[in-house]
C-alpha cells in the first residue's frame, strides 16, 4: 500500500480532541478570531477520550468555605508534597470560572432548591454529564476558525532547531499520510493504558477504567523528540468496582459507604491517612492477609439512594448499572466488591507527564501541553483539564505573535514516510502486534510491579524488564500491517513500549517507597525525605534515558526552563 | 462488557463506526456494521446511544459476572430510555432526562 501525501498548515495545531483539546481550541477561537486552529483526533471528538461514556460529577471545584489554597493543600497532602505547586495553584484559581463556562455551553449541573450547585463532599459537584463530550464537540463546531480532522493518528513531531514546527500522522480510514506545519502545537492526548497485564484477561482484556485507546502516544512522541518528562514512577492504580471497573467514588460519596473486609471490619484508616494511594494499598493488604474480598458497604442503604446510584452510573459507567440489574441484586441488598486496577500512567490523576513551565510550554519551544499528558499536577480531573487547556491556549497564542511558518526539510519527510511505509512491506513476521503487546504486559506485570506481585517491584526485576522491553522494541520493527488500522496498532504498541522504558528508569531512580502501592520499591521500603523530596525527571538522549533530579517548585514561583 | 450488532436491524448508516472511540467498528462489504474484535470493546456505550435503530446491544461478558441481560438505548424528545431485557423476558426501563437539574 502506498500513501497519498497531504500537506496542511495551521496557526495552532492541537493533538487530541478530548477534554483538554476541545477546550483549548474553543479558548483560542474566542480570543483570536483570526487564528486558525486544527484539532487532530485519533477517533471522533464527539465521543473520544476518557469522557466517551460521560461523567456524573465535576471532581475539582472550589465549593463554599474552600479556597484555591485549600485545594492545593489537599493535593499536596494526597501526593506526599511532590507536586508542582505552581501548576496545581494556577489550575485551582480557574476551576469555578471554567465550570461556569461549560455550564453555559449546555452542561446540566444539579442544583438544590435555592438554585445552588449540589456539592458532593468538599470539592465535587454533581452533574448530568452523559453528553459532556457531544456538548464540547458542538461548541467546537460552532467556531468558524476551528477545523477538525477525525480518525487521524499523529505519530511524531517535526522538530527543527529545538523547536516543534509540526507533526506527521496518517488516516486510519484511508491511505493518506499527513504532514502538518504549525506555528505552535498543543499536545492534549491522554495518558497511557495497557502497559500492564489487565486485571481481567480473555474476553474482557481491555476492560479498564481508563480508555484502552489512550496509549500514551503524546508521551512517546515527546520522549522521542527529547522532551523532559517528570514523575513517571508515580503510577496511578484505581480502586474500582470489581469486574466493571466502574469508579468507586460515586458510591463512597453519595451514600458514605465504608471500606470493609470479608469480616465486616472497616479498614480505611488502619494503614494511615486514607489518601488516594493508601485506599488501594490498604485493600491489597487486607486481601493479602486473607481477609478479602473487600467491599464498599452499601447493604441497608435506602431504596431511594439505590435508585440514585443506579441512575448516576448511567452517566459514567453504564456497565455498573447493567451489573446491578443483570444480577437482580442492587447495592441496597449486596455490598459492592472492590479491587485495584492494573497501573496506568496518567497525569490528570497522578503526576506523570511532560515537564512544563508555569505557562505549560514543554522543554521544546513551540510545544505546549494540557491535561493528562502534563506531569506534576495530580487531581486535575475534568475541570482541571479545562483550566490547564485555557492556560496552554493563552500561552500558545502569545507565542505565535509575529511568528512565520518554518520551511520543511524534504529529506526528513522522505525518511519518515519510508519508516512508516516499511510496516506494509515487512514480510513473514514471526509475531503479531497482539502477541508482542501481551509479552510487554506480562513483563511489566511480573517484573515491574503489576497485579501479580501486589504492585511491588525490586531492582533485579526492573533490570530484567528493561532488557526485555528493549528486545520487544526491536521485534516491533519487523511487524507487518495490512491496512492503516493495523498500522495504528503497531504505532500504539511502539508508543507503549517507549512509555514502559521511561517508566522503568523512573521506578529505578526513586530509591524509596513514598506512595504505597503506586510506588512500592521492595529494596527501599521507607520514605526518604532527606534525599527524595524532589522530582524525578528524565530526558531521552542518544537512545538512552537520562535521569535528572529537580528541586520542588512552590506555589508563587513562576517556573521557566533554564537548563 | 461488549456489544453485539443485530445485522437484521442494522441499516449500515455508519454512525457507530464514525464515533467509536477505539475505531473498532467498520461497515463491511454487506453494508452492515461489524466490530473488528469484540474483546477490545471498552463498554462506553457510545455506539449503543448513537444507533437510531437499536441495532447495537450491550452485555456483560460471562467472565465478569454476566447473566445474559442485554441493554440498549433509545433517544426520544431529549430523553434517554435505557432498556434492560433479561433472559426470562422480563424488561426494565430507566428514563433519564439530561436537562433535569434536580436529579441524575
Amino acid at each position: 500500500m502506498n500513501f497519498e501525501v497531504k500537506m496542511l498548515k495551521t496557526d495552532i495545531l492541537i493533538i487530541g480532541g478530548g477534554t483538554a483539546g476541545c477546550f483549548a481550541a474553543i479558548t483560542i477561537a474566542e480570543k483570536a478570531s483570526n487564528a486558525n486552529v486544527l484539532i487532530v483526533e485519533k477517533a471522533n471528538i464527539k465521543r473520544s477520550g476518557c469522557l466517551a461514556a460521560g461523567v456524573n460529577a465535576l471532581n475539582a471545584y472550589i465549593t463554599e468555605g474552600e479556597t484555591p489554597e485549600t485545594y492545593l493543600q489537599y493535593v499536596k497532602e494526597d501526593y506526599e508534597n511532590i507536586v508542582r505547586e505552581d501548576l496545581v495553584y494556577t489550575i485551582a484559581l480557574r476551576l469555578n470560572e471554567v465550570t461556569k463556562k461549560i455550564e453555559d455551553m449546555g452542561l446540566v449541573i444539579l442544583k438544590d432548591s435555592n438554585g445552588k450547585y449540589l456539592a458532593r463532599g468538599k470539592r465535587n459537584i454533581k452533574i448530568n454529564g452523559e453528553n459532556i463530550k457531544p456538548i464540547l464537540a458542538k461548541a467546537v463546531e460552532s467556531k468558524r476558525n476551528i477545523k477538525v480532522l477525525n480518525h487521524v493518528n499523529i505519530i511524531d513531531y517535526i522538530v527543527k532547531d529545538n523547536k516543534v514546527i509540526g507533526t506527521y500522522g496518517f488516516s486510519i480510514n484511508s491511505n493518506v499520510f499527513y504532514i502538518i506545519t504549525a506555528k505552535a502545537v498543543i499536545c492534549a492526548t491522554g495518558g497511557a493504558a495497557g502497559l500492564y497485564r489487565p486485571n481481567n484477561p480473555g474476553f474482557s482484556r481491555h476492560k479498564m477504567w481508563y480508555p484502552p485507546f489512550n496509549v500514551g502516544s503524546g508521551y512517546a512522541m515527546g520522549i522521542r523528540a527529547g522532551c523532559e518528562m517528570t514523575s513517571y514512577e508515580v503510577r496511578f492504580i484505581a480502586l474500582r468496582c470489581k469486574d466493571t471497573l466502574a469508579p468507586t467514588g460515586t458510591i463512597a460519596q453519595e451514600v458514605g459507604a465504608e471500606f470493609v473486609n470479608s469480616k465486616g471490619e472497616c479498614y480505611e484508616r488502619k494503614y494511615g491517612r486514607p489518601t488516594t494511594y493508601n485506599r488501594v494499598f490498604s485493600t491489597i493488604e487486607e486481601i493479602k492477609a486473607g481477609r478479602g474480598p473487600c467491599y464498599l458497604k452499601t447493604v441497608g442503604i435506602s431504596k431511594e439512594d439505590e435508585q440514585r446510584l443506579i441512575k448516576a452510573y448511567l452517566h459514567m459507567a453504564p456497565s455498573q448499572t447493567l451489573k446491578w440489574i443483570d444480577s437482580g441484586k442492587g447495592p441496597s441488598v449486596e455490598n459492592v466488591e472492590i479491587e485495584g486496577s492494573e497501573p496506568y500512567i496518567v497525569g490528570g490523576h497522578s503526576a506523570s507527564g511532560y515537564w512544563v513551565d508555569t505557562k505549560r510550554q514543554t522543554t521544546l519551544k513551540g510545544l505546549f501541553a494540557a491535561g493528562d499528558v502534563v506531569g506534576g499536577c495530580p487531581h486535575k480531573y475534568v475541570t482541571g483539564c479545562f483550566a490547564e487547556a485555557e492556560i496552554a491556549a493563552n500561552s500558545a497564542l502569545e507565542y505565535i505573535k509575529d511568528k512565520e511558518f518554518e520551511t520543511l526539510d524534504i529529506s526528513s519527510i522522505e525518511q519518515k514516510l519510508n519508516e512508516v511505509q516499511r510496516f506494509f512491506n515487512n514480510t513473514s513476521p514471526l509475531y503479531t502486534t497482539e502477541e508482542l503487546e501481551e509479552a510487554m504486559q506480562k513483563v511489566m506485570d511480573v517484573y515491574a510491579g503489576g497485579i501479580s506481585t501486589g504492585y511491588a517491584y525490586n531492582l533485579k526485576g526492573l533490570q530484567v524488564a528493561k532488557e526485555r522491553i528493549e528486545e520487544l522494541l526491536s521485534l516491533a520493527q519487523n511487524l507487518r500491517a495490512e491496512n492503516t488500522y493495523q498500522l495504528m496498532q503497531i504505532y500504539e504498541l511502539i508508543d507503549r513500549l517507549y512509555v514502559c522504558k521511561v517508566l522503568l528508569h523512573h521506578l529505578e531512580a526513586r530509591k524509596e517507597t513514598r506512595w504505597r502501592a503506586f510506588q512500592e520499591f521492595v529494596d527501599y521500603p521507607y520514605k526518604d525525605d532527606e534525599n527524595f523530596l524532589k522530582y524525578v525527571n528524565s530526558r531521552f538522549e542518544d537512545g538512552k534515558v537520562k535521569i535528572i533530579f529537580r528541586s520542588l517548585v512552590k506555589k508563587d514561583e513562576v517556573y521557566e526552563h533554564k537548563d | 462488557m461488549s456489544i453485539r450488532i443485530d445485522r437484521q436491524r442494522c441499516v449500515g448508516c455508519g454512525k457507530c463506526a464514525e464515533i467509536c472511540p477505539g475505531n473498532l467498528i467498520i461497515i463491511d462489504e454487506n453494508k452492515k456494521a461489524f466490530i473488528r474484535d469484540p474483546r477490545d470493546c471498552w463498554g462506553c456505550a457510545a455506539c449503543v446511544k448513537e444507533c437510531r435503530f437499536q441495532a447495537i446491544k450491550y452485555f456483560l461478558g460471562a467472565d465478569i459476572g454476566g447473566r445474559r441481560t442485554i441493554m440498549y438505548v433509545k433517544k426520544e424528545n431529549d430523553l434517554l430510555y435505557w432498556f434492560f431485557e433479561k433472559p426470562s423476558g422480563e424488561k426494565e426501563v430507566i428514563i433519564q432526562n439530561p436537562n433535569d437539574n434536580t436529579t441524575y
